[in-house]
């Protein structure tokens, strides 16, 4: 069923796009949100790393690998809920 | 890989092939290493690598040649997710990533995050709001996109503009690079070097084009993260015992800090936003955020990167391919650090504070590159001071193994890694930039009823042109690459980020707030740019001109936003087919004025 109704298609895209201010969100929170206390951070050590210093220098890295693969399970579910999921 | 059947059998088995290709490619630098034991010379060892290396691209790129459209613009649309990822690394990581990142971190300590956070991040923005739709839309090029979406040449011809600059630019950065590598290498002069190195990009792109750039471009991916790896690995393991150095240089943190008190240095290398004195300063703090912002945008706005999604089977694949590509930037990027980190370390214990006549051959060898490594007994005590040592960002990660005392074997594969580095995304450009004009603006404006054989004559003569510019400019050595490929992204971040996203996004968008919003947006970016770099313009609340963008990305939003509103609606047609870009299953809509094919 590739045809959705204006109704299913609202619903559809309201979905997607709740999904995508969700991701945008941590996105904004790794990306600069935690960067914005480095100095406070930094005050903490973990196995010889200044926390402020390892959230840039790995920390936020691994958020981004997890938020896209994230991105792209979650938003197969709703393709797939819609019926509008690629054969 | 000629033909259809055999093209299949070989995307069927890709795993075995680039498998054989891992095991060959370690064989032979273990062989170099016996080599290099049994006391061959370093200059035939450098040969080897620099050689051999394009020699397999040159390879890949030969039996990948193809006379189809669709194969030359987008490999035929059936590069598996995972593989699109591992070519997407290597179109990614250039030679700012490779040589000057880690060089970047030994200068600018925290500071320099910003480019590993801006690196990394745009992943997220291109997964999630622009590529699965861009590759639903399933044309040829970015400027396409605008093309169709913004109903007319006036929106292509300006991606075009915008598409041209920012990849231009950064298409002489990795000329440069480039130079660099085959220069020291080869042992030859830098203007010729980079002429040598220009033949490696061309051979890979110009008979196979988006096809053989994709199979070469994964080749390159394995051969720069194992490059990467390998000496920081090894210092890792030889300064304390564990070979992931991911987690052991938090110790080389604290020695590093330790011994910046003993030198007395004012501004400690993990000091989060700190000046000179080692003072906290809201310039650098607004700069760090500034330079994160314009790197993570530009990202979603490079054409070279968003055109990669133009060539996995479908949408779902699109997704997922977008996690693989951050997964292999990834891996790059978390070690950026530690190769910093040990750089810095050996260099403090090691090198200052030696008699500068006892100071090693790679001293030496450096110095005639140049001028990137210079060393001065200021006050002619014969010791070397902190002082007199400088060493540009761009040849810390090519001259650490020697640096620190590992075999000539290792540099020569940190050579080849970089020179991969720079040739992949040197290839991804340039095919970026040939198939802007031969497509968008030969076949869709000048001659819409061109052959098949015509329009690829032109992407290739074009190729070759641009190709040949661009290693001129790079030979008039017009900045460090590093701040040339920043500018790059500022430029596509100013461009093109508005329009895309708003396209897709906002149905409202009509095509003269598109317009307004780019020419705006990239001009305020350009100004500033061209401004502060060449005419001595006051910089605008301290920001750098390498994040000169985050004043054009904002305006550019307003600008399409209130323009757009201005404007009568977008036709139903317009916005039917906005839909059907949404939804990865079924046809796209048709759309008046869009060009016909």
């Amino acid at each position: 069923m590739a045809q959705l109704t204006p109704q299913q298609r609202d619903a559809y895209w309201q979905k997607t796009s709740r999904l995508m201010w969700i991701i945008m969100a941590w996105w904004f929170f790794f990306s600069f949100g935690v960067h914005f206390f480095a100095v406070q951070l930094n005050s903490i050590t973990i196995l010889g790393f200044p926390v402020g210093f390892y959230m840039a220098a790995q920390g936020s890295l691994i958020s981004y690998v997890v938020l896209c693969f994230w991105n792209a399970s979650a938003q197969n579910k709703i393709d797939e809920e819609f019926g509008v999921a690629e054969d | 890989m000629a033909n259809q059947t055999s093209s299949s059998s070989f995307v069927a088995n890709l795993g075995k092939i680039y498998g054989v290709y891992t095991g060959g490619f370690i064989f032979f630098v273990l062989v170099l290493a016996v080599l290099e034991q049994m006391g061959v010379p370093n200059k035939i060892l450098g040969y080897c690598f620099v050689f051999l290396t394009i020699g397999v691209y040159a390879y890949i790129g030969w039996i990948s040649r193809t006379a189809e459209i669709s194969e030359y613009y987008v490999a035929g649309r059936v590069v598996p997710p995972f593989f699109n990822g591992m070519a997407t690394g290597a179109d990614w990581m250039s030679a700012a990533s490779f040589i000057s990142m880690a060089g970047g971190l030994y200068l600018g300590g925290y500071g320099a995050l910003g480019y590993v956070l801006g690196w990394t991040g745009g992943y997220v923005l291109v997964g999630v709001l622009l590529a699965p739709y861009l590759r639903k839309f399933g044309q040829f090029t970015v400027p396409d996109f605008l093309g169709v979406r913004y109903e007319g040449h006036t929106a292509r011809v300006c991606g075009v503009v915008v598409l041209f600059c920012a990849s231009f630019t950064y298409i002489v950065a990795q000329c440069f690079g480039i130079g660099i590598i085959t220069s020291r290498f080869l042992d030859i002069p830098f203007e010729i070097a980079i002429f040598v190195g220009l033949l490696g990009i061309l051979v890979c792109s110009m008979l196979g084009g988006m096809r053989a750039v994709t199979w070469t471009q994964v080749a390159q991916y394995i051969i720069l993260i194992v490059a990467y790896l390998v000496p920081v690995v090894w210092l890792s393991t030889k300064l304390y015992g564990f070979p992931i150095p991911e987690l052991t240089y938090g110790q080389a943190l604290n020695e590093i800090a330790q011994l910046e008190q003993k030198l007395g240095i004012l501004k400690p290398h993990v000091g989060a936003y700190v000046d000179a004195k080692g003072q906290f300063s809201w310039v650098e703090f607004n700069n760090f955020w500034a330079l994160t912002l314009c790197l993570m945008i530009g990202t979603a706005s490079l054409p070279h990167i968003l055109m990669r999604y133009f060539t996995t089977p479908n949408v779902k694949d699109a997704r997922t391919s977008v996690g693989w590509s951050i997964f292999f930037i990834f891996l790059l990027y978390f070690t950026a650090p530690a190769y910093a980190a040990f750089a810095k370390l050996e260099v403090y214990t090691n090198v200052i504070g030696q008699p500068i006549s006892a100071l090693p051959a790679w001293v030496q060898n450096w110095s005639q590159v140049g001028g990137l490594l210079t060393i001065k007994d200021a006050n002619g005590d014969g010791i070397l001071q902190l002082a007199e040592f400088i060493i540009n960002q761009d040849i810390i990660v090519l001259s650490m193994p020697e640096i620190a005392g590992l075999p000539y074997v290792v540099s020569g594969l940190v050579a080849a890694g970089g020179l991969a580095a720079a040739l992949s995304t040197a290839d991804g450009l340039l095919l970026a930039i040939a198939n802007a004009l031969s497509h968008d603006i030969y076949y869709k404006m000048i001659d819409p009823k061109a052959t098949t054989l015509k329009r690829l004559v032109v992407a290739r003569v074009l190729l070759v042109g641009v190709a040949l510019v661009g290693a001129a400019v790079a030979g008039t050595r017009p900045s460090g690459i590093i701040q040339m490929v920043a500018w790059a992204f500022s430029l596509a971040a100013a461009g093109l980020f508005a329009p895309l996203v708003l396209g897709i996004w906002w149905k409202r968008t009509t095509a003269a707030g598109a317009v307004a919003g780019m020419i705006v947006g990239f001009g305020i970016c350009l100004f500033y740019l061209v401004g502060t770099r060449y005419f001595d313009m006051q910089l605008w609340f301290g920001i750098r001109n390498i994040s000169s963008a985050v004043f054009g990305i904002p305006l550019a939003f307003v600008v399409t936003w209130a323009v757009s509103l201005m404007t009568a609606a977008p036709s139903k047609e317009m916005q039917d087919f906005v839909d059907s870009i949404r939804t990865p299953k079924g046809e796209l809509a048709w759309v008046k004025g869009a060009v016909h094919d």
